[in-house]
C-alpha cells in the first residue's frame, strides 16, 4: 500500500465510472466532489445527480472496493447536500464519452436542437421526456431513424 | 421551532413519499412502454424528495432514527400528508391529473422553499425544483393531450377533475406553527402558494375546456393526521418488509 495523498485518491478513482454509462467516470460526471485524509482514514464525498438516483448505493461501493483492491480499507463515503449537482458539472472529456457512447450530451440552456450521436442529424424529436433513468430523455433520429438517450440539460 | 419544523418536514416528506409511492405502482401498468419509464422516473424523484425530507426531520429531532425509520415505522394517523398524494392511482386521467395539481403546487413550493433561512431546507428545495420543472411540463403536456383528444379521454379527464378538485384546498391548509414558521422565514407563504397555483391551475383548465364542479365535500385532516382509508392499505402494503422483518436491508 503506497501512502495515500488526494491526488493519488483521485487517480485511483478515475477507474469508478458510473454504473449506468460505465464509459464515463464518477469524476467527468461530477459526482465525485471531494476527497480528504486522515492519518489512515479516507472519506470521499459525493453528490447525487437526481435525488432519486437509485445508482448512488451501486456507487458507494465501487468507491469502496476499488480502494479496497488498492490497499486503502478505512473509507467512508458521505453523500453530501453541496453543491447541488448539475450537467454544466459534466466535463468535456465526459460529454465527449457520452457521444461517442450513443447518448447525445447535454446541451447548454439556450441550445434547443439536440443533436443525433449516431449522425449528426439535428432533425430529432423527443419521444418521452423520460428516457432509460431519470437523468436521460428518449428522442429518435428522422434522419436515421435510430432512437437514442438524451442527457438532460439539468441547471 | 425544531419541533414545528420537524412536523413540517414530515409532512413535505409524506407527501412526496406518498406520491411516489402511488406512481410506482404504475411500473408495468402504463399506458405504453416509454410512459411506463416515464411514471416510474418521476416515482423515482418522489421518492428521493421524501428521503431529503425525512433526513430533514431526523436531524431535527435529536433522536437515533433515520429517514427509513420514518416511511417505514410509522402508522397512518403519524403521517402529514393530505389526503390527495395518498389517494388510489385510479386510471391514467386520474394519475396524470393529481400529478399535474401537485407537480403546479411544488413548483411554487420549492421556488419559495429554496429562499428559506433554514439552510437544509432551502438546499433540498432547491434540488428539488430542479427535477419537479420535467415532471410538470409532461403531465402538463398529458393534461393538455387527453383533453384535447377522443371524446373518452375528454370525459375521463373531467371526471377525474370533478373527483379531485375538492381535494386541492387542503394543499395550502395551515396551522398556528406554519404561520410562525412563515413568518419567520423558514417556510413558504402558503396565501401566496395558493394564489399563484390557482391562476396557473384554472388557465390550463380553461384551455383545456375542463369545467370546474359548482361544488363538493372539502378534504381536509392530512395535517392532524387524520386520512382516508386508502392510506393503511398503502402503508401495509409498503412497509410490509420492515414490518415482517425488522431491520431487514437489501
Amino acid at each position: 500500500m503506497s501512502t495515500a495523498t488526494e491526488a493519488k485518491i483521485f487517480e485511483i478513482l478515475e477507474a469508478v465510472k458510473d454504473p449506468e454509462i460505465p464509459v464515463i467516470s464518477i469524476r467527468e460526471l461530477g459526482i465525485l466532489q471531494q476527497v480528504t485524509i486522515d492519518g489512515d482514514q479516507i472519506s470521499v464525498g459525493i453528490i447525487p445527480t437526481y435525488s432519486g438516483c437509485p445508482a448512488m448505493f451501486a456507487i458507494t461501493e465501487d468507491i469502496k472496493n476499488t480502494l479496497k483492491s488498492q490497499g486503502f480499507v478505512d473509507v467512508n463515503v458521505t453523500l453530501l447536500n453541496e453543491p447541488v449537482w448539475n450537467t454544466d458539472m459534466i466535463t468535456d472529456s465526459g460529454k465527449a464519452a457520452m457521444k461517442a457512447f450513443g447518448i447525445a450530451p447535454p446541451q447548454s440552456l439556450s441550445e434547443q436542437q439536440v443533436s443525433c450521436p449516431l449522425c449528426g442529424s439535428t432533425d430529432t424529436t423527443c419521444i418521452s421526456q423520460f428516457g432509460s433513468t431519470a437523468c436521460k430523455a428518449l428522442y429518435r433520429c428522422q434522419s436515421c431513424l435510430e432512437p437514442f438517450d438524451y442527457f438532460k440539460c439539468h441547471a | 421551532m425544531e419541533q414545528a419544523l420537524y412536523q413540517y418536514a414530515l409532512r413535505l416528506a409524506d407527501s412526496s413519499l406518498t406520491m411516489g409511492q402511488r406512481l410506482a405502482e404504475w411500473c408495468g401498468h402504463g399506458p405504453y412502454l416509454e410512459e411506463d419509464v416515464a411514471l416510474t422516473n418521476v416515482s423515482l424523484d418522489l421518492i428521493g424528495h421524501a428521503q431529503m425530507f425525512y433526513q430533514i426531520a431526523v436531524d431535527l429531532s435529536g433522536e437515533t432514527k433515520t429517514a427509513d425509520d420514518l416511511a417505514f415505522l410509522r402508522d397512518a394517523h403519524e403521517f402529514r400528508n393530505p389526503l390527495l398524494t395518498e389517494l388510489p392511482r385510479g386510471d391514467f386521467a386520474y394519475t396524470t391529473l393529481k400529478q399535474y395539481f401537485v407537480d403546479v403546487f411544488n413548483l411554487h413550493l420549492y421556488q419559495a422553499l429554496s429562499q428559506s433561512n433554514h439552510q437544509p431546507l432551502a438546499q433540498a428545495g432547491k434540488k428539488a425544483l430542479m427535477e419537479v420543472k420535467y415532471h410538470l411540463t409532461r403531465s402538463q403536456a398529458w393534461c393538455e393531450r387527453l383533453s384535447m383528444s377522443t371524446a373518452e379521454a375528454k370525459q375521463r379527464m373531467q371526471q377525474a377533475l370533478d373527483d379531485l378538485w375538492f381535494y386541492t384546498p387542503e394543499l395550502f391548509e395551515t396551522d398556528e406553527v406554519m404561520r410562525q414558521l412563515a413568518d419567520d422565514g423558514v417556510i413558504a407563504d402558503y396565501a401566496s402558494l395558493k394564489n399563484n397555483w390557482q391562476k396557473q391551475v384554472e388557465a390550463l383548465l380553461k384551455k383545456c375546456q375542463l369545467e370546474l364542479p359548482a361544488s363538493g365535500w372539502v378534504a381536509t385532516g392530512g395535517l392532524q393526521g387524520e386520512h382516508s382509508e386508502h392510506l393503511g392499505y398503502m402503508l401495509a402494503e409498503m412497509q410490509f418488509l420492515q414490518r415482517a422483518y425488522p431491520g431487514c436491508e437489501w
